[in-house]
């Protein structure tokens, strides 16, 4: 802390506030202005260009019985639920795999961790091969001799959101596999040591001692996949671009049409602040004991 | 890979000898194989003028290209040219006075008077200025029938819808798919709209699309419609492309029998060096009615700031609807010109109707003229719904209602 | 601290004897696991290397009767959107004129934010740090529209310019999170002797700081590499069909179909699009961990 005592409060630390103008620039014009600013509009019923012409609640209304709308919701539902459990359950068995003094450990590490490099286009594109029903898995299964066999997420609007979820965790999971074994490693061996002279099974130990003792790792894998889903979008417009119809159609994707394709700026801005809304739920009571809680880092 | 030899030859020339030659920025969503050789037309004609025709493709349709060409022109970096649907989709780009105001090329060029049908400079049209050029007639209302299909199946090319539903069940048994869908909203909608005024008949498609009378919207013809939709979604089950040209490659192939498409699927046949009447038939208005919707791409030339970029905008506008351009554009194309003084004696059979047709006047405006894209967005979120569920007729008519009830 | 944690080594407990069915079970469930994620890295290679023929013929995991590098050529030069048949090589060109500067910018932004709010911190920088963080989870869709419109006030709109801001804007979060811990973690007796001595903050910053961060800098470079390399919507809304990345013509080849699909062309230019991250992160190996973990798990 810069202890000197100054004159005037303001150029107390100048040298420091001049480094951070670029920071507070960005969270007052970009982050606090462009969110206000589209929340604002949100209540107008601009359409192509925004113009301050209020209508209240209305785009709200309209959202809220647009069928479009409820679909994706309850695909980001389906998508986010199965994603946040299977993300956490595989991050952290594969974490606790690796975590048992194997051979390999760098080698598997590897393995689980590649497709985080690669962007969800990508992503989206190779399993959209690999589901394709005419040439990937399904005519493979079925050439060995299983001709009934019919797994075709892509062209299915019944399962379509699972097609996109094995994209999904495919690519994530190695992720938060990485944060897992970070966390792992920050137990102290004792506990184990304590855990066997007791006579613990292993996977009691984990389950009774070690996941309490990682609630903090597993609360912010848990923030982390959290706002990857609200952001879903490139993934599903990769592999599905929303289809077959409107089967798995994103809200992300719902803004980004209403905006520019539906011409409807205040329909996409409504639907842009409901997803706002539901980040900051997630998110205030995280920051709150992640940054509010203590002050020092 | 010729093509792009013969571009850059020619634009290496022009930067050579030409020292004003002006290079314009050109966005368009044609990226199909016919669509791209159409565009090449252009492109050609204008490089052959000494400018530089610079292309800005963008894939994936109206819908993907659409955001990217109105953020730029919203975030005053703007592109020279850009193809738009006409209609009430740049209401507000003009008003705004984002685009150029080409009225004085229109009346040199004596548009008013070579235009037909006149609805398509109208569109172009607010308040007595004129703001884009109409470069082609796109109409969605073709039913395109694979000969080869039809043969396997040992049965005749039907010659209207009720005989083309009737061979589906001998089409199946023959391991042919009887009709090839897009996975795609604005197929799918696209699809519906054709059997509307195919099946309802002009006059209630004209009180739904124009009077927005929602008893004709829930009443008995449109019900004859929703329920013939069913049945070409029953047809149409089992087909899984995506993009509107693997669906008429399909058909090309004779994997499946038929497709409901606008004209444009017209360049793919070409393409595929297939004959119309031999390998391929096609059946406007579903064979039903003739009548065909006059809808169409123009181009739109948006304000800027350097006045010799300007006036290389009007010139682009001038060439495009000059008569040769026209004519080398729309064989390419698959589309008919929109001049109505012009020879198009080397369009093939499917065209020559087309061009029948119009000469009779049987035309109707297109839904981008009478809807705003609001509207239209939710009639093809209801399609995508109905297409790809079992949604019943009734539930699907009963929506439909409310859309045109709330639409401006 | 996450990032040396992972320098220890395992924590878990031993497994007996080598042969045991635990182990054999633990082993099989890692290879099995194994292939899941390997797959689709494999049948896009395989794709990639056949023939049309051979794929409308074959499954998608037959490795290639006949390796054919056409659809690489194909690729990286020849594929068509529309009348431009330049292939990918455009966009990666693009996007190296879009990383270089992007990089810079957000790096050198983002150290001197976490040194000021780890050594210099004035009152209020807590609660702009904050909002910082949280802005990291504000779904983009919410800024885009604002953005165009600043973007077209300060005259940057479409431009390469443009681009590298908004990339500095949205790596600032992550990466002012990442020096800022690191920052607060070396000693604090070095800043205070440094002060006793009279040095100023870009003194400190530059002869004290800069030197002994090396390590959080090869990380945020490979955070950042990756991050931006992989952007798609910024390069569509921000850039000009000129200036597209790589991801973006990636995208427009792949949906620009012309008569049949072809796919080993498509898994080719997927794959050409993939190596530079790849390549980044199989070179950098543990530091690539270690930076991904660092930035998630607080130091």
């Amino acid at each position: 802390m810069d202890a000197a005592k100054r004159p005037n409060k303001l150029f107390r630390n100048l040298n420091s506030k001049i480094a951070s103008i670029p920071m507070i620039l960005t969270v007052l014009v970009v982050f606090v202005g462009g969110t206000t600013w589209t929340v604002v509009h949100s209540f107008t019923n601009s359409r192509l260009l925004p113009r301050l012409d209020f209508v209240g609640l209305d785009q709200y209304e309209r959202l809220w019985s647009s069928s479009r709308w409820m679909i994706s919701i309850q695909n980001l539902a389906i998508y986010g639920i199965c994603s946040l459990i299977l993300t956490l359950v595989i991050g952290f068995a594969l974490a606790a795999c690796l975590d048992r003094k194997i051979r390999g450990e760098a080698v598997f590490r590897t393995i689980f961790l590649y497709p985080f490099a690669l962007s969800f286009v990508v992503t989206g594109l190779a399993w959209q091969w690999i589901l394709n029903p005419d040439f990937g898995m399904q005519s493979v299964i079925r050439d060995f001799g299983w001709t009934s066999f019919a797994f075709d997420p892509l062209n299915n609007p019944d399962i379509v959101m699972y097609g996109i979820l094995i994209a999904g965790i495919w690519q994530g999971s190695g992720f938060i596999m990485v944060v897992m074994l970070a966390g792992l490693r920050g137990i102290d061996e004792d506990i184990w040591k304590a855990a066997r002279v007791d006579g613990i099974p292993t996977w009691k130990t984990y389950v009774v001692i070690i996941i309490p003792m990682m609630r903090p790792i597993f609360v912010t894998a848990l923030v982390l996949i959290a706002s990857g889903i609200i952001k879903l979008y490139d993934l599903v417009v990769a592999q599905t671009n929303g289809g077959p119809g409107l089967a798995s159609e994103v809200p992300a994707k719902y803004v980004i049409n209403y905006m520019f394709q539906a011409q409807n700026l205040g329909q996409g801005f409504a639907a842009s602040t409901m997803m706002l809304v539901s980040v900051i739920i997630i998110l205030i009571p995280w920051a709150y004991l992640e940054f509010g809680g203590k002050k020092n880092g | 890979m010729k093509l792009t030899t013969k571009l850059l030859a020619a634009t290496c020339i022009v930067s050579v000898s030409a020292a004003s030659a002006v290079e314009l920025e050109v966005t368009h969503w044609w990226t199909s194989g016919g669509e791209a050789a159409a565009v090449s037309k252009f492109a050609e004609a204008w490089n052959a003028t000494g400018n530089t025709w610079l292309d800005g493709a963008i894939a994936g349709a109206g819908g993907t290209a659409r955001p990217i060409i109105i953020s730029r022109i919203l975030g005053g970096d703007p592109m020279a040219a850009t193809q738009l649907n006409h209609g009430r989709q740049s209401e507000e780009l003009i008003e705004a006075g984002l685009m150029l105001d080409l009225t004085e090329v229109a009346e040199a060029g004596g548009w008013r008077d070579v235009v037909n049908p006149s609805s398509l400079l109208d569109s172009c049209t607010l308040d007595g200025r004129i703001y884009c050029v109409p470069v082609n007639i796109h109409s969605w209302q073709w039913l395109w029938l694979s000969h080869a299909a039809f043969e396997q199946a040992g049965i005749d090319v039907p010659t209207n819808w009720e005989e083309y539903v009737a061979a589906a069940p001998a089409l199946e048994e023959a391991g042919i798919l009887p009709l090839a869908m897009g996975q795609q909203s604005w197929q799918q909608s696209g699809a519906f709209g054709v059997m509307a005024i195919a099946l309802a008949g002009e006059e209630a498609w004209r009180a739904v699309h124009v009077d927005r009378d929602e008893d004709v919207a829930g009443g008995p013809e449109y019900a004859r419609v929703f329920e013939s939709a069913v049945t070409a979604r029953d047809m149409a089950s089992g087909s899984n492309v995506q993009d509107w040209n693997q669906a008429t490659n399909m058909v090309i192939t004779g994997q499946a029998a038929g497709q409901i498409m606008g004209d444009w699927a017209q360049g793919e046949f070409q393409i595929a060096e297939q004959v119309a009447g031999e390998d391929y038939s096609c059946l406007p208005g579903l064979g039903e009615a003739a009548i065909l919707d006059t809808g169409g791409d123009a181009f739109y030339f948006p304000v800027n700031s350097d006045p010799e970029v300007t006036a290389a905008q009007l010139e682009l506008a001038a060439l495009m609807i000059s008569p040769e351009v026209q004519v080398a554009f729309n064989l390419a194309k698959g589309s008919l010109p929109v001049r109505g003084d012009i020879e198009m004696s080397a369009a093939n059979a499917c065209m020559q109707k087309g061009l029948e047709i119009l000469a009779d006047g049987n035309i109707l405006p297109t839904g981008d003229m009478l809807f705003t894209p609001d509207t239209q967005t939710q009639i093809e979120e209801l399609m995508a719904e109905f297409w790809t569920s079992s949604m019943s007729a009734e539930d699907a008519q009963s929506r439909y209602v409310s859309i045109i009830a709330a639409a401006d | 601290m996450a990032d040396a944690a992972l320098q220890d080594g395992p924590r878990g407990p031993k497994p007996k004897k080598s042969f045991s069915r635990a182990n054999i079970f633990l082993y099989g469930t890692l290879l099995l696991v194994s292939i899941y994620y390997l797959l689709p890295l494999y049948v896009m290679i395989v794709t990639s290397l056949k023939g049309m023929p051979e794929i409308r013929m074959g499954n998608v995991f037959g490795p290639p009767m006949e390796i054919t590098f056409e659809p690489w050529v194909k690729a990286w030069s020849e594929a068509c959107t529309g009348i431009n048949c330049d292939g990918l090589q455009r966009g990666f060109w693009n996007s190296v004129n879009i990383l270089i500067p992007s990089l810079i910018l957000s790096i050198s932004i983002a150290s001197v934010n976490g040194y000021a709010l780890a050594n210099w911190r004035f009152k209020g920088s807590e609660t702009f740090f904050t909002i910082l963080i949280i802005g990291a989870f504000i779904p983009y869709q919410t800024m885009i529209y604002p953005i165009v419109i600043i973007l077209r006030e300060i005259g940057l709109m479409g431009s390469l310019g443009g681009l590298v801001l908004v990339h500095a804007v949205f790596g600032m979060p992550i990466l002012t999170l990442l020096f800022r811990n690191y920052f607060t973690s070396l000693p604090e007796e070095l800043f205070k002797a440094a002060r006793v001595d009279g040095a100023g903050f870009w003194g400190i910053y530059f002869r004290i700081m800069l030197p002994m961060s090396l390590p959080i800098f090869v990380v945020a470079i490979i955070l950042q590499v990756t991050g931006i390399w992989n952007d798609f919507l910024f390069g569509v809304i921000y850039t000009r069909p000129a200036t597209y990345p790589m991801t973006v013509q990636l995208n427009n080849i792949v949906n620009s179909v012309q008569g049949v699909r072809e796919y080993n062309v498509n898994m080719a230019a997927t794959l050409l699009t993939g190596i530079v991250p790849l390549v980044i992160y199989f070179a950098s190996g543990k530091l690539f961990v270690r930076g991904i973990a660092a930035g998630a798990v607080k130091g």
